[in-house]
């Protein structure tokens, strides 16, 4: 076990020495309670309690719109270039529910056939975490899916001790930062407050839902013509922005762009939405996924019951995103207890 | 730049059109070679046309892999891209990626009959198996083909269809739903050909393509003729934006979670069954 100590009076002069080395992206305040990764490069603007960014962290690992390609049509026959611009970046302060966001894509990405613009981005991000010790708000429903406690997919973990960080190294990378910056090592006394934190989050952190989750799936394979999704595709208006905000999100579009001068141009990445209308429509007018109702018991079900069969995992990390930003209130927690109390 | 990135699933390669025709006011054909070696494709799959500065679109191969040193598509203008591409011809360039999708399952159909169900467009994927089977006519039993189409105006693969109605080895079958003034065939729906044609269903595969609307008609006809479900082949339409099983577009309204580019977009219909549109 590897832990090591940064007191809070060091974390400025470890964000700026961290900043020389690379880009440093934390959490900052927008105001009216809202908060977003942004470009550092000290600690004094850095929000250490917040409720998750406005969007999630994967817009550093998979952009809201990557060029993939540049072409040229100007010679005889047209010709292209694969383009990859990735530099190197430290994401500081991602919590528990954020990072294992990241884990779901980075699964979703290194499936074959892989994608490597997301896997070679990836390898450039160095991830800070920052542990919650108590919930950002309501709508969170980290402890159903028990991503409010660290496993993994991070190089340095922090939570507080009150005066001091115990940090967690682990990986290679993040060892021999902790060496360079001179962190020291954790003590016994450091490792059982350690304890005590967990020990106080279980007492917190309670099943938001009230149903094991162990039983997700099987209420969506049974709920699948249940009422909610008519109740739910009423209120919906389409706006997309729950899928925007998700962590774990990562369906795309791709577009051409020419330039002004006609002769060149590029090929791009885009986010897009299994909300909007026209995401599954095909040349010719037909609409596979026409209904509203339908577009939310999909986007509901990529969370809870498709990803278990393919990947073993909920791509639902409960940081409550989609029900923050509803404009129609449609909550993700009152939406999965309605269908538990028809279902089980 | 790694050779990861230049050589991705998204590497355009390079297909020159070696000949176009107009087949109907609303269908082209392409005859396209790729500069960097063969498609090496399989029966029913499928590729993606890069327009440069227009755009990228799934569409069927049409032409059996049997057909050696080029592939061909057949594209109907019904979007921004294929409106596109149906300005282009003979020399002209395209990016392609591809193939992509799971055949038609030749390996299994292999010593059984077959009654092929194409339905207006649906010829188009459906000829890159037919043509496959005819030119491996001695691996498989009785042959039927049942073609669908609105007018004979609309009928694609005309003077290939003629050599299919010469020949001795295969039973073909044609209906239009609405007739000309010179059309001595039939008239009516592709389901009202179904009931005349004698086969054994135990031993038949019965492939179907054309579009969404058709399916259950047609496979409520198979179903009377007591074709069992997992004979049944569909390929279903979906569009489909990467390929690879990730964008998340082709996904079908089905428990099973299926991506039509990854696990279709072919189809035995009791895999399908339950999606809420075929």
């Amino acid at each position: 076990m590897n832990y090591h100590i940064l007191r809070h009076d060091e974390l400025d002069g470890f964000i700026k020495k961290l900043s020389k080395k690379m880009k440093v992206a934390a959490p900052v305040p927008l105001g009216a309670g809202n908060f977003a990764f942004q470009e550092v490069s000290g600690a004094s603007g850095i929000a250490l309690q917040y409720t998750p960014t406005v969007l999630p962290p994967k817009k550093y690992f998979m952009p809201q719109r990557e060029k993939m390609l540049d072409f040229d049509l100007s010679g005889a026959q047209p010709s292209d270039k694969a383009v990859l611009d990735a530099p190197e970046l430290a994401v500081f302060g991602v919590h528990t529910c954020d990072i294992a966001g990241i884990q779901c894509l980075n699964m979703v990405f290194s499936e074959r056939p892989r994608d490597y613009n997301y896997l070679l981005r990836k390898d450039k991000v160095f991830l800070i975490g920052l542990e919650c010790t108590v919930y950002c708000d309501d709508k969170a429903s980290c402890a159903l899916v028990n991503s409010h406690l660290p496993s993994g997919g991070y190089d340095l973990f922090l939570t507080d001790l009150g005066g001091r960080f115990i940090v967690h190294v682990n990986t290679q990378k993040a060892e021999e930062l902790v060496e360079e910056f001179g962190l020291a090592k954790a003590e016994a006394a450091d490792m059982s407050a350690l304890e005590k934190v967990r020990e106080a989050k279980r007492a917190v952190f309670r099943n938001e839902i009230g149903v094991d989750a162990r039983k997700l799936p099987e209420m969506f394979a049974k709920g699948a013509k249940s009422k909610v999704w008519e109740e739910v595709g009423k209120r919906c208006v389409s706006c997309g922005n729950c899928t925007t905000v998700c962590p774990t999100c990562y369906c795309f579009d791709m577009a051409d762009t020419i330039n002004l001068d006609m002769k060149t141009g590029s090929r791009t990445r885009t986010w897009d939405s299994c909300q909007f209308e026209t995401f599954a429509a095909v040349a010719g007018g037909e609409n596979f996924r026409e209904e509203r109702a339908d577009r939310q018991r999909h986007r509901y079900s990529r969370k809870f019951k498709f990803p278990l069969d393919k990947f073993y995992r909920f791509f639902c990390t409960g940081c409550g995103r989609c029900t923050r930003t509803c404009m129609a209130e449609i909550s993700l927690k009152e939406t999965l207890k309605t269908l538990a109390k028809e279902t089980v | 730049m790694t050779e990861e990135i230049k050589n991705s699933n998204w590497k355009l390669r390079k297909g020159k059109i070696i000949a176009a025709k107009q087949m109907t006011a609303a269908e082209k054909w392409f005859d396209i070679k790729l500069e960097d070696g063969s498609l090496d494709h399989e029966p029913g799959q499928f590729v993606q046309v890069e327009l440069y500065g227009v755009g990228e679109a799934p569409i069927s191969i049409c032409s059996s892999p049997t057909k050696r040193g080029s592939f061909e598509l057949t594209v109907r203008s019904a979007g921004r891209l294929t409106a596109a591409m149906h300005k282009l011809g003979e020399g002209d360039y395209v990016g392609i990626r591809g193939p992509f999708g799971r055949p038609f399952p030749v390996k299994v159909m292999a010593g059984n009959d077959l009654l092929f169900v194409a339905g207006g467009l649906g010829i188009a994927p459906l000829r890159s198996l037919i043509n496959y089977v005819m030119d491996n006519r001695k691996e498989f039993g009785k042959v039927d083909i049942l073609l669908g189409c609105r007018t004979p105006a609309d009928m694609l693969f005309g003077s290939e269809i003629g050599t299919w109605q010469k020949r001795l080895d295969v039973n073909f079958l044609c209906t239009v739903d609405r007739g000309a003034p010179d059309w001595r065939g039939n008239v009516g729906l592709i389901t009202t050909l179904i009931p005349g044609v004698t086969l054994q269903p135990e031993r038949t595969f019965a492939v179907v393509v054309g579009p969404p609307v058709m399916y259950k008609f047609v496979i409520a006809e198979l179903l009377k003729k007591s074709v069992p479900e997992r004979q049944i082949v569909l390929s279903l339409e979906r569009h489909m934006k990467c390929g690879m099983g990730k964008c998340g577009h082709c996904q079908i309204d089905h428990p099973k979670n299926y991506y039509c580019c990854k696990d279709g977009p072919t189809f035995t219909y009791d895999e399908v069954k339950e999606s809420k549109k075929l």
